[in-house]
């Protein structure tokens, strides 16, 4: 069995959500021990809320107890943010899932949390209006689980991530209490709490309304496939494309093995025996597209594009991108379990990191696919693995790393659009000093002195942090499977 | 034969990428990871490594499933998901966690009426004489007096009112002959949607087809293998394979979604019975659904014109667990006169699920309500589906509505088109039905 939490805790929530929604089976509490990543832990607790005030009830109960809690959407999040790894209570936000209002006047929509992003854009479509962020997981991630992480997707390329669409939002604080933060209009002076809370993945507490800007969708649309035979012309034509000033809605890259996991799974019609492919949309006003995608096409073709097609229709378009989109799941053709990571380069660096992304699979016996957002540097290489073979876990970890260090060493981060969680926690003295870091403790201690907010996430567990990273070796194989 | 731990390998393909959550009706409905594919599959990881017991966490939250298998259809990674749940629900059922009453009814259904045609019979004898009666009224104001599950099984009971009887073992085509079918009739079906029996048959021989409809045949297993009991469904499958094989036609035919995706997995079904591996294999790959059949006829046969707004709902079994879903689309536009609209959401489960009904009512009706509310927004003159199940719960979602839309088969709308004479709208059909004569 495994730990419960105090009997009056249990009954104290289920006094403010109703019994039908507390779960504390050890069958629930394993059904909410994952996310898409790695690393598991098991809740004490799970309650799953339907209001906003419920959300505060069940927080001003854990925290009178100081039992932490992690607030959870869909669970499709890939570092970890979600997963209680100091078990106590997983507050599931699912059931929050109306969209509150819709002001088309005005651009903007607030929702609860638990609204699936996708949902949102369809909701204002037909008015020609849409909800910009689109990570991979859009039919399923939630808005509140994209302001945690501040996620981003495909065509952040050229409208920015989720901290760039929010203008506010309502907050349960660690210790119960509702806050309001931002606003509907121009930005309201003081302090940027929007910009704060956005990105810090649940540490400061749990947003219970969300403030979407929604923007006008693009007149036009036109999405390309360029194949290449070799990765390097792939990736000199991204850096062709950006260098030229033409900025794409979107600028993907794939590989050759997920081209072929990709084209097994939904069949969107990539070239099975391409290097490298890159998936190019622009958008726009009618006007200027055809010059744009000319400019596109001979820079593509200029590179040594073995082809390079235009999507002739709506339904072609949806067919390229659903290929890019299942990627995630296709890759599970290829090898039972993935590594996913989220590392950025400088643009003018994704060769030299493909290179040593390469370099380090033949190094540790390893098979790692590439699919990513290449237009802003953001990598998604994807490190196979059988987890039965605790050797090869291990390795799978040791070349996580080394990914991530090249991408620190020349001068990109960590994390894209993932987040931090429990993941990446212990290497954020790679890229911030001590100083930085005590700042950031500082103002999540202002917040949440009793420290019961998604504890042990984002930032380094030790004191001198930037010396604690994972020495080789010793990764956490258990926890990490 | 039971279960083994390879039968939850297709487990370990989930990567837990949450891509199947927003298909699953239950997820929807109640949005508790345990009401999620990626949920079950993980329970039944925990099942298979034996790290979680049977008991009733696990029956709770698996019986749950509707089985529709959308999760499998937007899988990106190919988790057989009805097939998994198929052994978990056989090992819950052999460590007897299901509850007592849930059990004992589907005891009662699976093993005492569905396989036993004679039983099944008398069965729907007495309905039809309690429907017809004026017992049923007497029943259904003294069940007001006391509402619970029985007054709500009352309510859900399917129409007994028209008695079916059997086709003859062999029926020519209508014209020159094209190729021979085998038809299996179900084991519900003759007794409460006999008019889609008829039509099947009428249709596919106005298509050139010689139909054979053996006499031994038995209910497919559909209900017993999505309950768990696997060895009475493949004692049921045994006795189909050894039925159609020997009418060596060139194609078995049903036009029960349900059945026909039963009978698709014959070869999975049997796969380790020596004997019957690769007879059952080889039935298998005869077996088509009735729209798959006809799509393929070249040219297709002449039709009178249908006046009518209709709507298509797709049957999960064929939808996603055959993949047929152009063809029935297909030959429907192919009405002349006939306008087929589209719902928001064809791929929504309408809460059937078999007996699903009966053991989950309140889910059942819930996902219903959502379906009913898509369907009727389209204001159509009639709902077309292509199962049997799908068929009654669509009936009872159209008297919850208050609503008076008809629901068929689609089988029926083209055995009226091409018996003619051209039915010239939704009065007419409102007066007439789609059936007219009897034509066998």
């Amino acid at each position: 069995m495994s730990p419960t939490v105090d009997p009056a805790v249990r009954s104290e929530i289920a006094g403010v959500v109703g019994a039908r929604y507390v779960f504390d089976r050890d069958e629930e509490k394993r059904a909410y021990s994952y996310d898409a990543s790695l690393i598991r832990a098991r809740p004490d607790l799970v309650c799953v809320p339907g209001s906003a005030e419920e959300v505060a009830a069940v927080v001003r109960v854990a925290h009178r107890h100081r039992v932490p809690f992690v607030a959870r959407g869909a669970g499709t999040g890939i570092a970890g943010g979600s997963i209680p790894i100091e078990g106590g209570i997983v507050i599931a936000l699912t059931r929050l899932n109306r969209i509150l209002e819709v002001n088309i006047p005005d651009r903007y929509a607030v929702v609860e949390p638990g609204v699936v992003n996708l949902d949102l854009t369809r909701r204002v479509e037909n008015e020609g209006y849409c909800y910009r962020p689109d990570p991979s997981s859009q039919k399923v991630c939630t808005i509140g689980g994209n302001v945690a992480s501040n996620a981003g997707g495909p065509h952040c390329l050229a409208y920015g991530v989720t901290s760039n669409h929010i203008l506010g939002m309502e907050v349960v604080l660690p210790d119960g209490s509702i806050t309001e933060i931002g606003a509907p209009h121009l930005e309201p002076g003081g302090y940027d709490l929007t910009g704060l809370f956005t990105g810090s993945e649940g540490t400061l507490g749990i947003a219970t309304k969300i403030i979407c800007r929604l923007s006008r969708s693009s007149e036009a649309v036109r999405t390309m496939l360029a194949s290449y035979d070799r990765m390097e012309d792939a990736a000199a034509a991204v850096e062709a494309i950006i260098a030229a000033g033409v900025i794409p809605a979107a600028l993907e890259m794939m590989d050759r093995e997920i081209i072929r996991a990709v084209e097994a799974a939904v069949g969107a019609g990539y070239p099975v025996d391409a290097e490298a492919v890159l998936l190019i949309e622009i958008e726009g006003p009618r006007d200027g597209l055809n010059e744009s995608s000319d400019v596109i096409k001979s820079l593509c073709l200029d590179q040594g594009a073995r082809e390079f097609r235009t999507a002739q229709s709506e339904e072609e378009r949806q067919k390229l991108w659903k290929g890019r989109k299942g990627a995630l799941g296709a890759v599970a053709r290829i090898k039972p379990m993935y590594y996913l990571h989220d590392g950025v380069v400088p643009r003018t660096r994704l060769l030299w990191v493909m290179k040593k992304i390469a370099a380090t699979a033949a190094q540790h016996r390893l098979t790692i696919v590439n699919v990513f957002h290449a237009g802003d540097g953001n990598l998604h290489p994807f490190i196979l693995f059988d987890p039965a073979d605790a050797d090869e876990v291990r390795r799978v970890h040791l070349a996580g790393e080394e990914i991530l260090r090249a991408c620190v060493e020349c001068g990109g981060t960590l994390s894209g659009e993932h987040g931090i969680g429990i993941e990446k926690n212990e290497m954020m003295g790679w890229i911030f000093s001590e100083q930085d870091l005590e700042t950031m403790r500082r103002v999540r201690s202002a917040i949440d002195p009793a420290g019961v907010a998604n504890p042990k996430k984002v930032l380094p567990s030790g004191a001198r942090c930037g010396e604690l990273s994972r020495s080789p070796g010793s990764a956490p194989a258990g926890a990490w499977i | 034969m039971t279960v083994e731990p390879s039968d939850f390998s297709a487990a370990k393909d989930c990567v837990s990428c949450g891509l199947c959550l927003p298909h699953c009706p239950t997820y929807r409905e109640y949005p508790v990871e345990m009401a999620s594919p990626r949920g079950r599959i993980e329970l039944m990881k925990g099942l298979a490594e034996g790290e979680l017991q049977p008991g009733p966490a696990l029956e709770e939250h698996l019986s749950l499933c509707l089985g529709c298998r959308a999760c499998e259809t937007a899988c990106p990674s190919d988790v057989r998901f009805g097939h998994l749940l198929e052994n978990a629900r056989a090992v819950l059922k052999d460590a007897g966690a299901s509850g007592w009453t849930s059990s004992a009814l589907r005891r009662l259904f699976l093993n005492q009426v569905f396989p036993r045609p004679a039983v099944l019979s008398a069965l729907a004898s007495s309905l039809r004489f309690y429907q017809t009666s004026m017992l049923r009224r007497w029943v259904q104001s003294l069940l007001r007096l006391m509402p619970g599950p029985v007054e709500r099984l009352e309510a859900l009971m399917p129409d007994f009112t028209a008695p079916w009887s059997a086709p003859p073992p062999e029926l020519p085509a209508h014209g020159p002959e094209r190729g021979v079918a085998a038809f299996l009739t179900g084991c519900v079906m003759p007794h409460c949607t006999g008019e889609a029996n008829d039509a099947t048959l009428e249709v596919l021989r106005h298509h050139g087809y010689r139909v054979l409809t053996p006499k031994d045949q038995r209910c497919c297993g559909a209900l017993h293998l999505h309950s768990g009991y696997q060895e009475e469904a493949r004692q049921l499958a045994r006795a189909n394979v050894s039925a159609f094989e020997a009418t060596g036609a060139d194609v078995v035919v049903t036009s029960s979604a349900g059945c026909g995706a039963a009978l698709k997995e014959y070869g999975d079904l049997l796969s380790r019975d020596p004997e019957w591996a690769e007879r059952s294999r080889a039935v298998e790959s005869r077996v088509r659904d009735v729209h798959q059949v006809l799509a393929e006829t070249d040219p297709p046969p002449p039709m009178g014109r249908i006046a009518l707004r209709a709507v298509y709902d797709d049957p999960c079994h064929l939808l996603h667990g055959q993949g047929v879903s152009l063809e029935p689309r297909q030959l429907l536009r192919a009405v002349p006169g006939l306008e087929l609209v589209e719902a928001k959401e064809p791929d929504w489960c309408c809460g059937s699920a078999g007996i699903y009904t009966v053991t989950h009512t309140e889910m059942s009706l819930r996902v219903l309500d959502r379906k009913m509310e898509d369907l009727l927004s389209l204001e159509p003159d009639i709902i077309l589906t292509a199962n049997p199940g799908c068929l009654l719960q669509l009936r009872l979602g159209v008297a919850r509505s208050g609503s008076d839309v008809p629901v068929h088969h689609v089988m029926e709308l083209l055995a009226r088109a091409s018996r003619g004479p051209d039915l010239t709208g939704p009065d007419e059909l409102r007066r007439h039905g789609l059936t007219g004569e009897r034509t066998r």
